[in-house]
């Protein structure tokens, strides 16, 4: 049998740190065709579009193009090979111009060539023109805007004169006449026999351009279909695909007084917008939507990481200013990270360092630390959160990650916080110490604080809270109640299908 | 072209122009031709050194050992020629010695991924105090006749000199700008992520820039070494921060990416110049460390002055990753 597929993946896995990213994908990519990759966040796409490329390498598994194994993978080798990529961060050179960021990789030549300048800003020029982009090409990257920066990624992908081109999320930014001049693009290419593997979480694009589609589930494939023969809510489907697996220890609380309310809340360097939402004590909130939807964003500007320039925050009823993180903490809003190695804890530092870095003033008596009281403290939220260490005076790089992230979470508990903000709060721990963290914050409600957590992963997110607002764009597109909920409407919501679904 | 991208070369060259004018009022004699010629010898080696230390900044990385790599390129310069080795195959040895130099870096830097602030410190003092155990602290005297100048005569000699150092500027200018090496060292320096996905081998450049870097060292060390009757076994002291200066002031970007060795050239004779000039204006030469201080300072005050007006109402390409 001759192989029919240009490029064909097989088997691909790959894990960071024991967390496995990818557990056995594959997929096939045919000249002239363009393959859709779908799944929800932490699917494993942007890691299995990165090992093609060669920027990152596979833990095993194989990768044939026209039937010949690709060994030793590199973004050079790649290159050469005629495999390109747009990714989903930008990665333009700043402080260059936009012609030598779009010739950057692609001119031919060793370090030795000449660099011809007129014919690189001739060469920019025309491919920014066949993208429809109207960009001065001797301008600096940093000055473009994000849409600009996505159009010239295009453009640079386009001049690799690939065989095989990558698009991670290619319209995340642009606007429909931006979309419609890419969609173009795309047909040509596809005509002229190039393999295109795009990746969209706007599923209404696909019956557009797509031919085929893969869903990829935890790190797995679990189907490959043609696009004309699945519609959207089989898609969504295939994606979310898996049942409530583990029961969550979600206590009912009576909701108390408004503790934090939102009026209008919007924060113009990270995008966030009229968001207006209340949250009662003894009440989990709950933020769903697809990366990059604001979440992250909105919980910094709450904690002043990214200070709010319009609309009000009302504690307790009356209007706040919150500029800085000491001021939120003041306040009693506690914030827990998403990134717990680099913002959550300190990794050098104790058990017992980590746990009072927030309270620091609490502890000091007579101008001094009081090092008694550290230690005290540190010993009762080690034993009342059970975290496994030897010694409390161990660093906290020792533990693992569940056990990082209960010092994490301690570290705020101690501040008695009226708001507790929660980031991603089990992501990437083990099973156990999830549970567990699950029981401590329905202990922690009841007690009659109020939690606003962040969450990638719908089970829990369905599972822990009392009403769930899903973002989109920088604000909350629709708030739900427990009761009415499921995992369907949150990402029919946050992936901006909500129309048929609701009725 | 369009002169608001060298607003940073232009404003160090508005500043020298500046004191030049001033320096033309109060003490017109500054410009007579022996005191120019003084003053470009004095400041080629410095000129050279901040040549390379335009590349390592460029690429992103900084070489704090350039002083101490100068003074052990002297002295070997020293010795080689009182064994009695030709001078020009003197010169060979004292560039590759500041090859190998520079390639220890390249590796702990390029290779390890070690930082180089920490590396280069290390070597600055690991370079000097070897030397000094060496030497323990002699200098090297009683050198042939012929290392002096060359034996070329100390005109001939001074030209070559003046010229060489400007030759490698031009030289390294063009290809900054005009070879696909040199546009590496910008990618590189601008964000390494981006280099490697577009093909670039980032720790390549790194190691090969700190290798440059290392024979430019040499070549400065030996052009400065025939200028005298002996050689210091402490050469060289404060180098490092000359350079670095005159890069920064230059307008070249710390962080790398961004930058130019027009910028360098002009940093270089704004900072070289100003001691000699406040003699003749009649300052106490004392001040002359201070207000070097206050220049480089400027030239980074003014610089984040000029970036804000650039982002004003733009969205900057972030570097910090939050999502």
């Amino acid at each position: 049998m001759t192989e029919k597929a240009l490029l064909r993946v097989t088997d691909i896995t790959k894990s960071y740190a024991g967390v496995h990213a990818l557990r056995g994908a594959s997929f096939d990519l045919r000249a002239g065709e363009v393959h859709a990759l779908v799944g929800e966040n932490g699917a494993g796409k942007s890691t299995l579009i990165k090992i093609i490329t060669g920027a990152v390498e596979a833990d095993s598994g194989e990768i044939r193009l026209n039937g010949q194994a690709i060994t030793h993978n590199s973004p050079r080798r790649a290159r050469a090979l005629g495999i390109a990529a747009i990714y989903q961060q930008p990665a333009l050179f700043p402080e260059l111009s936009v012609a030598e960021n779009i010739a950057i990789g692609l001119e031919p030549g060793g370090l030795w060539r000449r660099i011809n300048w007129r014919e690189r800003r001739r060469r920019a020029a025309e491919l920014l023109g066949q993208v429809g982009a109207k960009i001065d090409p001797s301008c600096d990257a940093a000055d473009l805007t994000m849409p600009q920066q996505q159009l010239v990624e295009i453009a640079r992908a386009l001049g690799a004169d690939a065989r095989v081109l990558i698009m991670d999320e290619p319209t995340a930014s642009l606007s429909e006449e931006d979309t419609q001049n890419l969609f173009k693009v795309i047909g040509r290419l596809r005509a002229q026999g190039v393999g295109i593997i795009y990746i969209s979480h706007r599923l209404e694009e696909l019956p557009l351009i797509a031919d085929r589609v893969t869903v990829l589930r935890d790190g797995r494939t679990i189907d490959t279909r043609l696009m004309s023969e699945v519609n959207r809510q089989q898609l969504i489907q295939l994606m979310v695909g898996r049942e409530l697996s583990a029961v969550f220890p979600k206590q009912t609380v009576p909701a108390g007084d408004v503790v934090l309310e939102l009026r209008q809340l919007g924060c113009l360097e990270t995008g966030v917008k009229r968001v207006s939402f209340t949250l009662r004590a003894g009440e989990i909130l709950s933020l769903a939507g697809l990366v990059g939807a604001g979440r992250t964003e909105l919980a910094r500007t709450i904690f002043g990481l990214a200070p709010a320039d319009e609309g009000t925050l009302l504690l307790r009823g009356e209007a706040v200013k919150i500029d800085s993180p000491r001021r939120a903490i003041e306040y009693g809003i506690a914030y827990l990270p998403e990134d717990r190695r680099r913002h959550g804890v300190v990794l050098d530092l104790s058990i017992s360092a980590n746990m009072t870095l927030a309270a620091l003033n609490q502890l000091v008596r007579f101008g001094a630390m009081d090092f008694g009281r550290e230690r005290q403290i540190a010993a009762d939220y080690t034993q009342r959160l059970a975290i496994k260490t030897p010694a409390i005076f161990a660093p906290v790089a020792t533990l693992s990650g569940g056990n990082q992230q209960k010092v994490a979470l301690s570290r705020w508990l101690i501040t008695k916080p009226s708001v507790l903000i929660l980031d991603e709060p089990t992501q990437g721990i083990d099973v156990g110490a999830k549970s567990e963290i699950h029981a401590l914050m329905s202990e922690l409600a009841a007690q009659g604080a109020a939690i606003l957590m962040i969450s990638s992963e719908l089970p829990e997110i369905l599972g822990m809270s009392d009403r769930i607002g899903v973002m989109r764009g920088g604000t909350i597109v629709g708030m739900l109640n427990r009761a009415e909920a499921s995992q369907q409407k949150i990402l029919a919501l946050a992936l901006g299908h909500d129309q048929g679904l609701e009725a | 072209m369009k002169l608001s991208r060298y607003k940073r070369e232009l404003a160090a060259a508005l500043a020298y122009a500046v004191l030049l004018v001033l320096v033309a009022i109060v003490a017109p004699s500054f410009f007579s031709a022996a005191n120019l010629r003084d003053l470009a010898i004095n400041n080629a080696p410095a000129l050279i050194i901040a040549t390379g230390m335009t590349l390592v900044i460029l690429v992103g990385e900084i070489d704090i050992s350039v002083g101490s790599q100068f003074a052990v390129a002297s002295v070997a310069a020293g010795w080689l020629a009182k064994s009695g080795m030709p001078i020009a195959l003197v010169l060979l040895c004292v560039l590759l010695i500041g090859a190998a130099m520079g390639a220890v870096n390249g590796l702990l830097v390029g290779r390890l991924g070690l930082p180089s602030i920490i590396v280069t410190l290390a070597m600055l003092v690991a370079w000097r105090d070897g030397l000094r155990w060496i030497t323990e602290g002699a200098w090297v005297q009683d050198l042939p006749a012929d290392f002096q100048w060359f034996g070329l005569g100390q005109a001939t000699a001074q030209a070559l000199i003046i010229l060489t150092a400007l030759a490698l500027l031009v030289g390294f200018s063009l290809g900054l700008r005009h070879l696909g090496a040199g546009r590496a060292v910008y990618a590189v320096g601008s964000d390494k992520e981006a280099a490697r996905l577009a093909g670039i081998a980032p720790r390549r450049v790194v190691f090969s820039v700190f290798v440059v870097m290392g024979m430019l060292g040499g070549l400065a060390a030996m052009l400065n070494a025939v200028r005298f009757m002996s050689v210091p076994s402490n050469a060289g002291l404060g180098l490092e921060l000359k350079a670095i200066a005159a890069v920064v002031v230059g307008g070249t970007l710390i962080t790398g990416g961004r930058g130019r060795l027009v910028g360098t050239l002009i940093g270089a004779a704004l900072l070289g110049t100003i001691g000699t000039a406040l003699t003749f204006v009649g300052i106490n030469p004392f001040w002359e460390k201070a207000i070097q201080g206050a220049i480089i300072l400027a030239a980074l005050v003014s610089d984040v002055a000029l970036g804000r007006v650039e982002q004003h109402g733009r969205i900057s390409l972030s570097r910090s990753k939050v999502s």
